[in-house]
């Protein structure tokens, strides 16, 4: 080990590691500051100065339709905003002292030089944070993002002919990606087909307008399913007679990407098709269980709703960490990094981003634990 | 032999079991399910209290030659390494925050300032200890090896020496639990202890190198030509955080009253006789807010016992709803001063360190270990202690019992003193 990364060795994990000199600071300051980091006395003067886990600051919500709304964040430090277009962040958002964890996509271009980046968010029903997100959450609030992820971007440069099927708040992404070609003056040619119920609910009704009207390469098509009825891929061959050719970006609900990916398979050109799953998974409460997966062991496993995960882990030879067995040690805790669990105590529900005792939590459908 | 049948010794039939098991869950589920933002701030209000002290402390001690800069930079720095292990360290550690799902307030995430990793110090406590709590033979913190604590424990020569071990061990309480720690974690990895290149070893090593250096090297060194005031500065916050620790274990753990068991009682328990197990195994501290928060709520062991992953600052809340059901079971619950706590700990400490001939009473009948069979003279057994006493209407159990047991005992010993009168 070099001088230089023994110095930074504190510092290794911190969410900003790619800037050496930065971490060559707080390496050496960790010495003094130990068991902790320089940044977690930073925050206590303004949350954003931590790097030791990325955040933000909600600067703006702005309406944007009856039921959605968009979250400017202004990120701490680390923040990557070399970010490609169409990609989603995780982001934590306290509500009632307690972190919830989602993925929204970006809609933000890259955008290094107002540091900022923005999200859109639509009110689910039964949606109990997207709820809050649109009606509930003050400015002001710090909130805690996980990196830029997610291949369902814009290359670059990009194609030359492009296809965005999109639908309801699927259209986040594929904002990102024009707002990116927009603010770059380059935009190709470009079919957008996009479908919302009625004329209001139709998001940046108002930029799609402008951004036809400044880029005579771009073609809008909004459908209101509601008066105008449901867009058939059929109907592809009018709008857009060359779609074989393009390369295609789709977002939406599950049954039309379904579709989709069908139609584009039977035309054998799947090649060239791109989607992005917003498969909003529910915890299935049924006491089915699920296949558990886990993450880092490369094993999965099929278990019932009344079997904890931890035996269940152990069943499929993994080897996970345990104590008491029965819920008071937390010896046994690890990251639920998708799907769902149940606390078998008291039937409360985990979702993705937490860390569970597995020694008392089941499988609530599908789920994957990073063990 | 300490209590091999705690249905017997707590006067209290399988069913008032599994009923006080029942409302201990109502207890804990009444808690999770209020925890929220309130919650959530006064955690965070801890953490920027505690280094708020830590970052004023250090900066006080860099003008530490001048002796009022030396106290003042001395007491804040205590107080902020006994906030640290206490309040902070050593409930974040039990998952009592863990809820809130933020990675920096996390079991799984946090490092405590004291020279034990927390991985150790987790494995040796919040499992074996939580879990084993009290039972001789499998719960290390009994004695923490180096003391006998029990008259269950076989004496020896060696134990003559209790009241230094006990001294040394209350001034170097972190290294003590740290070592203490470092022996479980082998044990649990299956690690040759003379390997000196152990995983559990390097990571010892690393925290020592860590935390020896912050305190005793560096900031001496930071302060220039006052590094030897900031060294005995250092020096002493350790001791004294040391020293509060260890004050506020025993005191939760060793007062007569806080009862230990055989593996027997472990082998066959429920999870209700789990619950009872700890709340006659543990023992609180009289203290209000103040002396509270410093004990890290260790003031609350009972509750903590029963709830060691709920947050902190609801044990208060608990503690009556504890000590109604104690009321309700009539059952004991042992508590009080500070002073009062550690001298019978202190006792036990002192009167232990002699072989067996030289004490008067039983493993079965003494006031730092008993078992059932410390009523087979007063006779009191379920089956009559159930009964409802006629005048007031409450329900006789292992309370009444143990008044009577110690009444009988004040009078044997009057009637033993005054043989004359009895003649
Ligand atoms: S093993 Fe102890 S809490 Fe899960």
């Amino acid at each position: 080990m070099g001088l230089k990364s023994w110095i930074e060795a504190p510092a290794a994990r911190v969410a900003g590691s790619n800037r050496s000199v930065a971490n060559l600071v707080r390496g050496a300051v960790t010495r003094l500051t130990t068991p902790l980091l320089p940044d977690d006395y930073l925050h206590l003067v303004n949350p954003l100065w931590s790097a030791r886990e990325l955040r933000g600051r909600i600067v703006e919500v702005r309406p944007e339709t009856a039921d959605s709304a968009t979250l400017v964040i202004k990120p701490g430090w680390g923040f990557d905003f070399d970010y490609q277009p169409g990609q989603y962040i995780g982001i934590g958002i306290p509500v009632e002292g307690r972190w919830h964890w989602r993925s929204y996509s970006l809609t933000s271009a890259p955008n290094v030089d107002h540091r900022l980046i923005s999200i859109t968010v639509k009110a689910m029903p039964e949606g109990f944070l997207s709820s809050h997100l649109v009606t509930g959450v003050p400015s002001g609030t710090v909130v805690r993002l996980a990196a830029p992820t997610g291949n369902f971007a814009l290359p670059e440069p990009p194609p030359e002919k492009i296809l965005f099927l999109t639908a309801g708040s699927g259209i986040t992404p594929v904002m990102s990606m024009l707002r990116t070609m927009d603010r770059r003056g380059d935009l190709p040619d470009v079919v957008h087909v996009h479908s919302a119920p009625t004329e209001d609910a139709v998001m940046f009704a108002d930029e799609l307008e402008r951004l036809s009207a400044a880029h005579p390469s771009l073609r809008c098509h909004v459908r209101h399913t509601r008066s105008q009825g449901k867009f058939e891929l059929a109907s592809l061959d009018e709008v857009c007679p060359d779609w074989r050719e393009r390369q295609t970006w789709a977002c939406g609900p599950l049954a039309m990407l379904d579709e989709i990916e069908q139609t584009w398979e039977r035309e054998g050109i799947a090649p060239r098709l791109h989607l992005e799953r917003f498969a909003v998974s529910r915890a299935d409460l049924s006491g089915a269980g699920g296949t558990v997966t886990f993450g880092r062991a490369g094993k999965a496993v099929e278990a019932d709703g009344a079997t904890t995960l931890l035996e269940a882990g152990e069943k499929a030879g993994v080897l996970m960490p345990f104590g008491c067995r029965m819920g008071i040690c937390q010896t046994c805790v690890v990251p639920l990094a998708s799907g769902h669990a149940v606390d078998l105590r008291n039937g409360k529900e985990h979702s993705e981003g937490e860390r569970i005792q597995t020694c008392i939590s089941a499988a609530a459908g599908d789920c994957t634990l990073d063990v | 032999m300490a209590i091999t049948d705690i249905n017997e010794f707590a006067h209290l039939t399988d069913n008032d079991i599994e009923a006080l098991g029942r409302e201990l869950d109502e207890i804990r589920r009444d808690v999770e399910e209020s925890r929220g933002h309130r919650d959530a701030r006064y955690i965070r209000r801890v953490i920027r209290l505690q280094r708020s002290l830590e970052l004023g402390g250090r900066a006080v001690l860099f003008g530490s030659r001048r002796r009022p800069a030396w106290v003042a930079g001395t007491a804040m720095l205590s107080l902020a390494k006994i906030i640290e292990n206490m309040e902070l360290g050593h409930n974040v550690m039990h998952g009592q925050w863990d809820w809130m799902n933020d990675p920096e307030i996390h079991s799984t995430t946090w490092e405590w300032d004291q020279t034990g990793p927390s991985e150790h110090w987790k494995r040796a406590h919040n499992y074996s200890h939580h879990t084993y709590t009290n039972i001789v033979g499998m719960d290390d913190d009994v004695g923490f090896g180096i003391l006998r604590m029990t008259r269950d424990e076989k004496w020896r020569p060696i134990n003559l020496l209790q009241p230094v071990a006990n001294v040394i061990l209350a001034a170097g309480f972190e290294w003590g639990i740290a070592l203490h720690d470092l022996k479980a974690q082998k044990v649990l990895e299956g690690v040759d202890p003379m390997q000196w290149n152990s995983a559990p070893n390097k990571e010892f090593a690393i925290k020592i190198a860590r935390q020896v250096g912050k305190d005793f090297v560096l900031f001496p060194a930071l302060t220039g030509r006052a590094w030897k005031h900031t060294l005995t500065a250092n020096a002493t916050a350790n001791l004294v955080r040391n020293l509060w620790a260890y004050a506020v274990i025993f005191c939760g753990h060793f007062p007569d009253g806080a009862e230990k068991f055989t593996a027997e009682q472990f082998e066959t328990e429920t999870r209700a006789q789990w619950y009872l197990r700890q709340m006659l195994g543990s023992a609180n501290i009289d203290a209000g807010p103040v002396m509270g928060f410093l004990t890290g709520n260790l003031s609350y062991q009972i509750e903590h016992h029963l709830f060691p992953d709920l947050p902190s600052n609801r044990y208060p809340e608990m503690a009556v709803r504890v000590r109604a059901l104690c009321d309700k079971y009539d059952l004991p619950y042992t508590t009080g001063p500070l002073s009062r706590q550690y001298l019978l700990a202190l006792r036990t400490i002192h009167k232990l360190a002699l072989p067996d001939r030289l004490l008067k009473r039983t493993s079965h009948d003494a006031p730092e270990t008993s078992s059932e069979r410390k009523f087979d003279a007063t006779g009191s057994r379920i089956g009559e202690a159930l009964r409802v006493d006629p005048d007031t209407g409450r329900r006789r159990g292992l309370l009444s019992a143990l008044r009577a047991h110690a009444d009988a005992r004040v009078q044997r010993r009057r009637a033993g003193r005054r043989p004359a009168e009895v003649i």
